[in-house]
């Protein structure tokens, strides 16, 4: 190891122990100059990475898998996405043996094939070798974009990381349109050069149109459930409404996730840095690289946010001249220009070049994927960290579904309950936490991220959620927690937890707040029709106990019926009779809580998204169209429930679709 | 066999004509049920035992609240009543177990565990001022007895001087018509907290030698051995003095059997021992009888505001009462009866109780 860390003085003194030094010159231990200058060497970044694959998300076989899937759809939905093209993807996970043949139990295999394929834009035949094997290669580092790759290190790493255990190559098909070939490639990285070694390549016969196909073969661990492939495929088909996935897992099963919003995000626009948001460091390479040729000019010319007026006060201030050449202000003069920068006035950076995913976007994918009685979605106005501008998006699913909430009572009827047992389910069950940057889910390091911080600040008692100290809110809930940023501040390199800055911070916790006190409603509301009705139950119950007791002490004599009659009027004319009857079946719309869904036996209210293979690339009509439709039960709710449960159904197999 | 209580049953089948009055006129059917809190207690000086106050609540059955109770406290009723028919008598447990049952098609139960049970069963004693024993539910026999006295129980004549020293079983319904006292040649009662210091007692024959009756209740005595001691004081005028540890809970046993229990106040006129004296043992025994201070045991915090408790209560107002409560709390120390062992095995014996009758040494 130490080998390899020439420039690090202190690899000298282990040697010492050899014999020769020691003989001849008793009392100098260690190495001369010369001898150290010998295996002093440059280290590519390749070798660096090679042996620091913990950085990357490569710390264990299990992670490993999960990274690759990650960094190779991260890269598909990018792509076709700038491209202008519906993300369509394909994700391919097989166990194999190191012969090449299927592994025969997929839980105690070691080894997967995994195929990504993508049907976007494709990769011109020149740069494939590049893009998969040369690391720190791609088009995102240099420019502040928002995109879910940030470093161009992703997939290569993940290539390197194949053929480190394996020692296969990656394999590439890509095409760029119907009238080009398809080219197939097998790939190398050269890890002391940081190049690509091509082992193959060839035209080829490839059924899709256009779009990329990636094969690495590399040593892992198939595990369901928490962080695992499955989750990250759910989560993404949630934070993706607009990209179809399907989904074939090593044990055979298929899953599909089709698109539920039919056109792509706005593209994020590119934009130059903010003065705020460098350091010292940073504002010496720019003038050193800068094409203006003096100052004031550069300062408007390569940051956002200072016009010519400023960039001449700023020099002003600093003093220094505006018309010095750049590269000429260095030292002294440079800190001051950096003080002096901080120190002006700016306007906040441009948040067009954010592609927030949207209220109705994220209400679509949690309703896909999540079931429940009640979704909401909230995004918040930009805010700035650091001179980097970023939107926090959050969304609440709660509840089980209707169907589930029939379920339990069809499975609670069959036995009566003995003393000390209870209903109601799991009551310990925490909320899940989803937790996403640049529509990416993070799935480890949950509690090192500022989202899930500002889950467990928020005090959810006041929305009617119970919540333990130190703990996140407890129910049937999924939080989702979105930030889209040109540069998301992640905790390592890796890129699972969000830094924790004050401003981040506090614009999670104001979007759960609002996210959380429409939730607080509609529990209330639905409480309070729930009492109302468990009133007047309790009530039928009750009378049939005490008729029954009043005939047996009467030893029979008794006029029962008339009795009981009697008694259930004067518990209607108590509870509130019809009144109860028309809140429980309807009161609980969304009215007044905006972009929110919610779900009952009889039927869906709200923004629904509408799926399937509509041609329209707007599909903003289609949701708003759904939502008056499920309005018609409310007004005949009331007598007619077997109806309306009639009327409800086409609802529901419209979204099943 | 137990005994038809004709007018029990008649107040039974009453709450159900309660109910359908109600229902005819249109209205919330109610019953009245005297509260049942120490708010509501008034200790009667003259009687010098603690009486039932005036204070009642109405439980309504149209009111979320109160339904619920409502409801099982007409399926006690029925119950109780169905005992009263079948001439049976039974325990608040299978009062508990012959009422429960989940309601309609829904999985609620009437009564989750038995807890909500006993109450109602309270409940009813008091407001259709009946007693428990006439409603044929009977406790544990908790109770042993020995001594110089001869019952007639079901038929069967039951001398408890012939006993061994295992004593007779106290049953629970100890009222005339059940168990007959045929003879008693005891010149006092001695009830004892503890069944281990009974059983010494018993075993050295203290009972023989100071011609007494043996009572204990393992603790809070149950209600027939309370009821068969007031019995024995009222209809063969024998004293009865009780020994108890030396700590809060002591304190209150000695008065649930002189001067009646909060909960159930209204049974004080045929429970309490207004005469019963406090024997021991008191909190300056210790000093008398020169027991080291390391056989005490150190008063919790629970103890010393339930000591407190006590010294508030109307019938723990006497001056040498509240003097021995204070000197409890002051020593910061409580001891057992077992304690006493700590000088010899038969001090309680041979020592301590014949000292203390012999002085007259005990608190009213």
């Amino acid at each position: 190891m130490k080998k390899t860390k020439p420039k690090v003085k202190p690899a000298a003194p282990k040697e010492a122990a050899a014999p020769k030094p020691r003989a001849e010159k008793p009392r100098h231990i260690g190495k001369t100059a010369d001898e150290m200058g010998k295996q002093q060497r440059e280290i590519s970044v390749s070798e660096f990475f090679t042996k620091n694959r913990h950085l990357l998300g490569f710390d264990n076989p299990r992670k490993a898998l999960l990274t690759c899937v990650k960094e190779a759809v991260d890269n598909a939905l990018d792509a076709s996405e700038e491209a202008g093209i519906l993300p369509e993807i394909v994700v391919k996970l097989v166990a194999v043996t190191p012969d090449g043949k299927p592994a025969p139990v997929v839980s105690q295999a070691t080894r997967f094939q995994v195929t990504i394929i993508d049907y976007g834009p494709g990769i011109v035949r020149d740069q494939i070798p590049k893009i998969f094997a040369k690391l720190l290669y791609g088009s995102k580092f240099h420019r502040l974009r928002m995109s879910r790759g940030q470093q161009g290190i992703g997939i290569s790493a993940a290539g390197m990381y194949g053929q480190l255990t394996t020692g296969k190559p990656v394999k590439i098909i890509s095409r760029t349109g119907e009238k080009q070939p398809a080219h197939y490639f097998e790939v190398q990285i050269d890890s002391k050069k940081n190049e690509p070694i091509i082992l193959e390549k060839k035209q080829i016969e490839w059924e899709a149109h256009r779009g990329t196909q990636v094969t690495i073969e590399l040593e892992g661990k198939y595990v369901k459930g928490r962080a695992s492939v499955d989750e990250y495929m759910e989560l993404s088909a949630i934070s993706n409404p607009h990209a179809s996935f399907t989904y074939h897992a090593p044990d055979g099963e298929t899953k599909t996730y089709p698109r539920t919003i039919q056109h792509n995000p706005d593209p994020p626009k590119e934009i130059k840095p903010h003065p705020y948001g460098i350091e010292l460091g940073m504002l010496l390479k720019m003038l050193q690289d800068t094409k203006s040729h003096w100052l004031a000019g550069f300062l408007s010319a390569d940051f956002s946010r200072v016009s010519t007026e400023t960039a001449t006060e700023i020099c002003k201030a600093a003093g220094v001249s505006p018309k010095k050449r750049p590269r000429d202000v260095v030292g002294q003069e440079a800190e001051k220009l950096f003080q002096t920068i901080q120190a002006t006035k700016l306007m906040a950076p441009p948040t067009n070049c954010l592609s927030p995913i949207g209220e109705k976007e994220i209400l679509a994918g949690l309703f896909k994927q999540i079931k429940g009685d009640f979704y909401t979605a909230v995004s918040r106005p930009p805010a700035v960290y650091r001179g980097n501008p970023f939107i926090i998006e959050a969304g609440l699913a709660w509840g089980r579904g209707p169907e589930q909430a029939a379920l339990d009572a069809l499975n609670a009827q069959k036995a009566p309950l003995a003393e000390g047992e209870s209903h109601g389910g799991d009551d310990n069950e925490l909320a899940r936490v989803m937790r996403f940057a640049n529509r990416v889910p993070l799935l480890y390091q949950q509690s090192a991220c500022s989202t899930f911080k500002a889950v467990l600040d928020t005090t959810w008692k006041n929305y009617g959620i119970a919540q333990s100290r130190g703990a996140p809110p407890a129910g049937p809930m999924v939080v989702f927690v979105h930030m889209a940023s040109v540069w998301v501040p992640f905790t390592s390199e890796s890129k699972e937890a969000i830094a924790d800055y004050d401003e981040i911070r506090k614009e999670i916790t104001l979007a759960l707040r609002e996210a959380g006190r429409r939730l607080g409603v509609f529990i209330k509301r639905r409480a309070r029709a729930h009492a109302e009705s468990k009133r007047r139950d309790i009530f039928e119950l009750y009378i049939e106990e005490v008729v029954g007791a009043c005939s047996r002490l009467k030893g029979g004599k008794l006029a029962a019926t008339k009795l009981k009659t009697q008694l259930t009027e004067i518990a209607k004319k108590i509870t509130g009779g019809q009144k109860t009857d028309e809140m429980l079946d309807k009161n609980a719309g969304p009215h007044g809580l905006p972009h929110s869904i919610i779900v009952t036996a009889e039927g869906i209210e709200g923004e629904v998204p509408v799926e399937g293979p509509v041609a329209v690339t707007e599909a903003a009509p289609a949701a708003v169209e759904a939502a008056p439709e499920p309005e018609k039960p409310v007004k005949k709710a009331k007598k007619a429930k077997a109806k309306s449960k009639k009327k409800a159904k086409p609802a529901k197999k419209s979204r099943k679709k | 066999m137990a005994k038809r209580h004709p007018e029990v049953e008649k107040k039974l089948v009453g709450l159900a004509d309660l109910v359908i009055d109600a229902a005819a006129r249109r209205k919330d059917p109610a019953i009245s049920i005297p509260v049942r809190s120490l708010s509501n207690v008034k200790f009667n000086e003259k009687k010098g035992f603690i009486e039932m106050g005036k204070n009642k609540q109405m439980r309504t059955f149209f009111n979320v609240g109160m339904a619920k109770k409502f409801m099982q406290t007409m399926l006690v009723a029925d119950a109780l009543n169905e005992l009263q028919k079948a001439d049976l008598t039974t325990s608040l447990r299978e009062i508990y177990y012959r009422t429960k049952h989940t309601m309609g098609d829904s999985h609620e139960n009437t009564f989750d565990d038995q807890a909500e049970s006993d109450p109602v069963i309270e409940d009813l004693e008091v407001g259709l001022a009946a007693l428990r024993e006439e409603f044929h539910v009977r406790a544990e026999n908790a109770g042993t007895i020995i001594g110089p006295v001869v019952f007639e129980d079901d038929g069967d004549k039951v001398d408890c001087a012939k006993l061994g020293k295992g004593g007779y079983s106290v049953p629970s319904i100890v009222e005339e018509e059940y168990l007959k006292i045929k003879k008693c040649t005891a010149d006092f009662v001695l009830l004892i907290e503890k069944g281990t210091q009974w059983n010494r007692l018993a075993e050295d024959k203290f009972w023989k030698k100071y011609n007494c009756i043996l009572l204990t209740g393992n603790g809070q005595p149950p209600r027939g051995v309370r009821r068969l001691a007031r019995r024995l004081n009222e209809e063969k005028k024998l004293p009865v003095y009780v020994l108890v540890d030396n700590d809060p809970w002591g304190y209150y046993i000695y008065s649930v059997v002189k001067q009646g229990s909060i909960n159930l106040a209204f049974e004080s006129q045929r429970m309490a021992i207004p005469t019963a004296k406090f024997i021991g043992l008191s909190s300056l025994d210790p000093e008398h009888y020169a027991l080291p201070r390391n056989v005490g045991i150190k008063l919790n915090d629970k103890d010393i505001s339930r000591a407190k408790e006590l010294m508030a209560y109307p019938w723990f107002q006497k001056k040498e009462w509240q003097v021995e409560i204070s000197r409890m709390l002051k020593s910061g120390l409580k001891y057992e009866l077992d304690a006493l062992a700590n000088k010899d095995f038969q001090y309680l014996t041979k020592t301590y109780l014949p000292k203390k009758l012999k002085e007259k040494d005990w608190l009213d």
